[in-house]
């Protein structure tokens, strides 16, 4: 089984130098790319390998490239890496970070080629402060070695790379919202229309791709298109990093072929629940994302499956909850962090998510009245996408919605007996 | 056009735009919060929700902000639809889980879109049952108050103070559930905007300060259609009375001047009209002053204007009737503008160019279209506020072309800001001094006044060689000269500003030159002046001598009788030649609503009324004649319009008895025939006898309340209202209660908008014109009608002289202006007077920063604490321009400085 994100990720040693890098083959997409293929090329390529942005909303990351104008000589255009990871329960670009740097580099810099971008971030979350060390030092490195600057392998492209580390807010991960934290504005997000490909960073033309999205890139252009899509059996291309939290016997990360099911997850990879307490539902794919429970444990973690079992894939790590917790708590626990981190710009979130953490709470304390579910439920209708600016309450409102479907019972009990049956 | 169907029903209507202002446009009620029709669509609030269908078959459709999309044709949209109106009342009920409903003690209360929206969606059961989130509110200075627990967080206040109109010191600050807006620190808002926010801000947040010192609901108000008076750009305001006070002036919206805002100046300025200062009753002065009754008032002038040769000295702030009025009262040969002759010079000129018609003097609005602008010699800010905004407007549209192309309408404000991000129009600016404008401009110019006018006339020879080029003009400056030219021959609709603020005719030839050189056959420039004061364009019309002639006229012919009206001399020339000319007559007739220099000096004094208490029309900068009306009857019967009292005056003196004196006829009728050139001033409105269904349009909102009882502690019968025979507004509740024809409006109101959103419904589309067209009339046709020539006096270089100082009058909108200083907050903002001079200049004075200099000039003299401004070029010192204690000097002006009291 292939693990081209992580195979030469090992923590027991240091991560990987310019040098590490190199000897396993590192930078030769950049020069293949530069060297050898069009632009245009690689875009085509990165869309028959069907690559799907591993940031949450997985949509095709060749597609997102090619709405990038490109008959405009001398443009500036940007290239950002969204390392904000910030996403409750969600760690895996940390080992991308913090285990090989340079392979982010690398498929920064072919896909900053891709879209003749030339000037490019790394937007990371503040408390990474190891990858942060790790990054700059890369980065460093990469001028060095002439994979960065002027004239790059002598192609005549030229790229700058900068690192940015965030102050820690959640909205700062959503795209927009980090084009004007970039900019030194306040984190609030911007509309689309018009798309960040055709007016982004400071107004002009820039992609925004995930930290793992991005290291699939080198893979790609190294291998194929073919090779990537055989990676994985099922209906997505590639690996994917899953993690898994929550009581189970071994949490962690592993890339696996996109896919894998829950149930292999979580009994295989990470050896099954605790002991004493037993499987309740799981957050497939991070905070924001829908309650799967037992039934689903077969299906397949990849885009549609997940879909059609009422989730989304998300970010891929999945929060597992058992029956020892109480699913009020963790679910007002989740509505406290949506409710904290939203951005203050549009009513619904920002007056919508305190409310419903209140009742929450409420409910928790054993002050619950019956109607508070109505309410819950209007919440999770008004909130839905579309209704509100960005994605962050509609997030916020999945494990809720979902939780009030499964765990009714549950919520209808703390109500009636005037506290929480878990404490 | 496109057709878009709402609610199964078709509607033809112009694409583009966004759906949310062209469903207002149809009449429809939609509830919004965060779009202005100024500022353009974001998306926070979620309030406009509405459904969006694919298409006819489309049933299930999905909710979209109304004013985040566009109109395109074939669209199916609700309003209706049961979900999209659930959302709506939801919305609301978000908004209010935090409001604290203090209504009943807020100024906002009754005339407040929170209030209107709320009962629009039907939202009125509370289900949060929670504690409320509270905050800290703020001292912001004389002008708003601060009650910020009111916010909805719509963010229209910072858009409009930041984005808009380039303020820094208010924001939004935190984030979640508690963004706040304010300011880093309690303190006085800076921008000379902020008044704005009252009017912005759709809930009770930001309120007037001045109208809360003597609080009246809006809709206790007697209101008329007014223009503001304190500088040249003729604002349309609407000003309110209650008990005989006026209690607060809003913007009334004009599409083709000041649009939705008028500046701090104009908001804030009124309190003259309640000042104690106030003139109360006739004087006559015989050895002590004594009040007069009107027998012993005419008798007194049966003296005067009978025996005695009379002159008329006429006044820039006062309407065309009242200076026409005395025009006829002292006869054409005897009546005199009431403005030194330089600034009558400076005017001849303006008109000779405004009437030649070869370039173009354009709105504000038009003002807001222009992309690349040049400013010769005016602060704008200070000087012409509304136009600073303007020009702001202007400056920042001009990246919309590339919006254009990549399909963002000029309606998406977020969209426009973050493509456009620093990308702007080109502005230049030559002032002596830093300029707030000056962060939108390239390089700012700091030059003295004449070396604004040679680089003016330089830019004017790089467009034309038949412009004279000025001689001797440093490579550098020729450099700038040359890219000024290539920058305005590049745009496509340029703009020149330049004015009387410096008293430097050579700038205004060297502006109009440019403008000149840049109009073409087809398209002519825009030109920009900036006069004086409210009315000085229609004075200057009336084409009447300075007071320089006044005053040759008192030496030469025997002349003993001097009538002044509202002007206060000392303003207008240097203390000395003033004096000279008020002693030098038996008798000085003063009509004025407040005692100052020159009224202290008169024999007799009449009392007249602001222009609260009176009708009258007046001529902006651009040459628009404006009307305003009488908001109140005023209590003290002596407080009658200078046209009045000048016409019973002119048929006293064709010896009618004071017993038998009419009103006066339609003097605007009788001033166009005897001056064709106000052809059209006197169809500014509907005549007196206008009535819609037999009935005049009422002062007074349908709400208004207490009438009865109002006067109940002095007479329990309620008193008659007073009648208005000057036009067809009334002073009561009662009357037409429909839409008044434009130039009649005297509040705005809708059925169920009751807050100035209510405008909406007064447009013929939403940002457009008032229904019936925008009310005023460009007095001047701009036909090319006669041959205008270069102008090429070109001043020489300039050069500091020793020991002498180039004295510059820096206006400031707080403090230069001689009406809105009795306002206790615009005195607050007032500059104490100061001298700025360069670093340079200080040093060899011996001068650090506040020192004291004594400044000679005109044989006064002066103690002021120095000001240093680095950019001032060396020879020139700047002192606040008419501050109050720094009036009495003819401009332009040179002076001597020396440290110290020596
Ligand atoms: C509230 C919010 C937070 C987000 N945070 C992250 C994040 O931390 N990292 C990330 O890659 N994407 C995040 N996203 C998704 C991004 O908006 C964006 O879709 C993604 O960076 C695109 O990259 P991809 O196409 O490679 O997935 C967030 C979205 C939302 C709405
Ligand atoms: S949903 Fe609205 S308030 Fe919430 S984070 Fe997005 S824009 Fe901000
Ligand atoms: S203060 Fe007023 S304008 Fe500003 S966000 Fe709050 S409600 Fe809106
Ligand atoms: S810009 Fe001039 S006319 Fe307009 S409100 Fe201000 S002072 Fe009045
Ligand atoms: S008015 Fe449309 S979202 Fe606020």
């Amino acid at each position: 089984m292939e693990r081209p994100l992580t195979q030469h990720i090992n923590f027991n040693r240091s991560s990987l130098n310019l040098k590490d890098y190199q000897s396993v083959g590192g930078y030769q997409a950049v020069e293949k790319a530069l060297t050898s293929m069009a632009p245009g090329d690689i875009t085509k390529m990165v869309i028959e390998a069907d690559l799907k942005g591993r940031g949450g909303a997985g949509f095709s990351t060749g597609t997102k490239w090619s709405f990038v104008p490109m008959n405009t000589l001398g443009q500036t255009k940007y290239l950002i890496a969204n390392a904000d990871e910030m996403e409750p329960g969600t760690f895996k670009d940390r080992m991308l970070l913090e285990g090989n740097p340079h392979q982010l580099i690398e498929g920064m810099i072919v896909a900053a080629y891709a879209i003749q971008a030339n000037i490019s971030y790394v937007f990371l979350r503040w408390a990474y402060k190891k990858a942060a060390w790790l990054i700059k030092h890369a980065i460093e490195e990469a001028y060095t070695a002439g994979y960065l600057g002027k004239n790059i392998l002598g192609s005549g492209f030229n790229l700058e790379m900068h690192l940015h580390t965030g102050i820690g807010r959640y909205m700062c991960g959503e795209e927009t919202a980090l084009l004007n934290a970039l900019e030194g504005k306040r984190a609030t997000p911007r509309t689309k229309p018009p798309f960040p490909q055709v007016s982004g960073l400071f107004g002009k033309p820039t992609i925004v791709n995930n930290v793992e999205t991005l290291c699939n890139i080198p893979h790609i252009v190294n291998h194929g298109a073919d090779w990537f899509k055989d990676l994985s059996p099922g209906s997505d291309a590639g690996t994917k990093i899953y993690g898994i939290s929550g009581r189970v016997n071994k949490p962690g990360l592993w890339e696996l072929p996109m896919g894998t099911t829950v149930r292999e997850l979580l009994e295989t990879h990470a050896g099954g629940m605790k002991k004493g307490v037993s499987f309740r539902a799981v957050l497939p794919g991070g905070a924001s994302t829908d309650f799967l429970v037992e039934e689903h444990l077969d299906v397949k973690m990849d885009y549609k499956s997940i879909a059609a079992a009422g989730s989304r894939l998300g970010t891929g790590t999945m929060i597992v909850l058992d029956d020892q917790t109480c699913p009020v708590g963790f679910i007002h626990n989740l509505e406290h962090f949506f409710a904290q981190e939203s951005c203050g710009w549009c009513t619904p979130c920002r007056e919508g998510l305190p409310w419903t953490e209140k009742i929450l709470l409420s409910i928790e304390n054993g002050t619950g009245r019956p109607e508070d579910l109505e309410l819950l439920e209007m919440h999770t209708k008004h909130l839905g996408p579309g209704n509100t600016f960005c994605a962050l309450a509609p997030g916020a409102m999945e494990p809720l919605q979902s939780g009030l479907k499964y765990f009714r019972a549950d919520f209808e009990k703390h109500i009636k007996e005037k506290k929480c049956p878990w404490r | 056009m496109a057709t878009i169907y709402i609610d199964h029903k078709a509607y033809e209507v112009t694409p583009g735009k966004n759906v949310l202002e062209t469903c207002l446009t149809l009449g429809f009620d939609l509830p919004y919060f965060c779009w202005h029709p100024a500022m353009g669509s974001v998306g926070a609030c979620r309030q406009c929700a509405i459904k969006l269908f694919k298409d006819e078959e489309d049933t299930k459709g999905r909710l979209v902000m109304s004013c985040m999309e566009t109109v395109k044709d074939n669209m199916y949209l609700s309003i209706e639809d049961p979900s999209a109106r659930a959302f709506r009342t939801q919305v609301i009920e978000w908004l209010m889980t935090n409001h604290p409903h203090d209504c009943a003690v807020c100024d906002e209360g009754g005339s407040c879109h929170l209030q209107d929206m709320t009962v629009m969606t039907g939202h009125n059961y509370r289900r949060f049952q929670f504690p409320k989130r509270s905050y800290k509110n703020q001292y912001l200075g004389p002008f708003i108050n601060h009650e910020m627990n009111r916010c909805i967080q719509c963010y229209r206040c910072v858009r409009f103070y930041k984005d808009y109109a380039g303020g820094k010191d208010l924001d939004v600050f935190a984030a979640h559930n508690h963004v706040y807006f304010g300011r880093a620190a309690d303190g006085t808002l800076e921008s000379e905007f902020s008044g704005n926010l009252a009017e912005v801000c759709p809930t009770g947040v930001f309120t007037d300060k001045s109208l809360k010192s003597h609080y009246t609901r809006k809709w206790d108000m007697t209101m008329a259609p007014s223009i503001c008076q304190h500088c040249s750009l003729g604002c349309n305001i609407i000003a309110g009375e209650r008990y005989g006070e006026l209690r607060q002036i809003t913007n009334r919206y004009n599409g083709a001047v000041n649009g939705y805002f008028i500046c701090d100046r104009g908001r804030f300025g009124y309190e003259f009209v309640n000042s104690i200062n106030r003139i109360q009753q006739p004087l006559v002065r015989a050895h002590i002053p004594e009040p007069a009754d009107k027998d012993s008032l005419y008798r007194q002038l049966a003296i005067i204007l009978t025996k005695h040769r009379t002159i008329g000295i006429a006044s820039p702030r006062a309407s065309l009737e009242a200076n026409f009025a005395l025009r006829q009262l002292v006869g054409k040969e005897n009546f005199y503008q009431g403005v030194s002759e330089t600034e009558a010079q400076l005017m001849r000129n303006i008109l000779l160019t405004l009437n030649a018609g070869h370039t173009h003097s354009p709105s504000l609005k038009e003002t807001e279209a222009a992309d690349v602008v040049f400013i010769l010699g005016e602060d704008l800010t200070n000087s012409a506020p509304m136009l600073a905004l303007a020009v702001r407007q202007a400056i920042r549209k001009v990246p919309f072309e590339k919006a254009a192309q990549i399909s963002i309408p000029t309606w998406h404000d977020a969209a426009l800001r973050e493509l456009a991000q620093e990308e702007k129009g080109e502005l230049f600016i030559a002032y002596p001094t830093k300029t707030k404008l000056d962060e939108l401009a390239g390089k700012p110019l700091h030059l003295s006044p004449d070396e604004i006018a040679r680089l003016g006339y330089a830019v004017a020879a790089y467009l034309n060689t038949n412009s004279p080029a000025p001689e001797g003009l440093s490579k550098h400056s020729l450099k700038l000269a040359r890219h000024i030219a290539d920058s305005l021959k590049k745009a496509k609709n340029s703009l020149i500003i330049c004015g009387t603020s410096l008293f430097n005719e050579a700038i205004i030839n060297a502006a109009t030159n440019i403008a000149m050189a840049l109009s073409g056959e087809e398209k002519k420039a825009n030109l920009s002046f900036i006069v004086p004061e409210c009315n000085s364009m229609g004075l200057a019309m009336m084409d009447a001598p300075s007071l320089t002639y006044a005053m040759e006229a008192l030496e030469n012919r025997d002349i003993d009788t001097v009538i002044v009206l509202e002007n206060d001399l000392y303003r207008r020339g240097g203390k000395k030649e003033i004096d000279l000319l008020l002693e030098q007559r038996k008798n000085l007739v003063v009509l004025d609503h407040l005692h100052h220099e020159t009224s202290n000096k008169a024999s007799i004094l009449i009392p007249v009324a602001t222009f609260a208490e009176a009708e009258g029309t007046i001529v902006n900068n651009e040459g628009r004649a404006q009307r305003f009306f009488q908001v109140f009857s005023p209590k003290n019967e002596n407080f009658r319009e200078s046209w009045s009292w000048l016409d019973e005056f002119r048929q006293f003196q064709n010896g009618i008895s004071p017993e038998e004196l009419q009103e006066p006829g339609n003097l605007l009728a009788g001033m166009v025939r005897l001056m064709p050139q106000f052809k059209g001033v006197d169809t500014l409105s509907p005549a007196a006898d206008f009535r819609i269904s037999g009935q005049k349009i009422p002062r007074e909102p349908h709400r208004y309340s207490g009438r009865t009882a109002m006067l109940a502690n002095i007479n329990v019968s309620e008193p008659k209202p007073p009648e208005d025979h000057h036009s067809a507004l009334s002073f009561t509740m009662e009357g037409y209660k429909g839409m008044p024809p434009a130039p009649l409006i005297p509040f705005f109101w809708a059925p169920g908008w009751n807050s100035v959103q209510s405008v909406n419904k007064y447009q013929t589309e939403v940002g457009g014109s008032l229904r019936g067209g925008d009310p005023g009339e460009r007095l001047f046709s701009e036909i090319r009608s006669a041959e205008r020539r270069y102008q090429n006096h070109i001043p020489p270089t300039f050069i500091p002289s020793a020991g002498e100082w180039l004295i510059l009058p820096l206006p400031h909108i707080f403090g230069s202006e001689e009406l809105s200083i009795y306002s206790p907050g615009i005195n607050e903002r007032s500059p104490k007077p100061y001298i700025a001079i360069n670093r340079k200049d200080a040093k060899n004075l011996n001068a650090v920063e506040n020192d004291l200099v004594q400044l000679r000039i005109q044989d006064q003299s002066y103690f002021l604490p120095v000001r240093i401004m680095e950019e001032l070029p060396e020879g020139l010192a700047g002192i606040p321009y008419q501050i109050p204690g720094l009036t009495g000097i003819s401009w332009p002006a040179k002076g001597i400085l020396t440290k110290g009291n020596t």
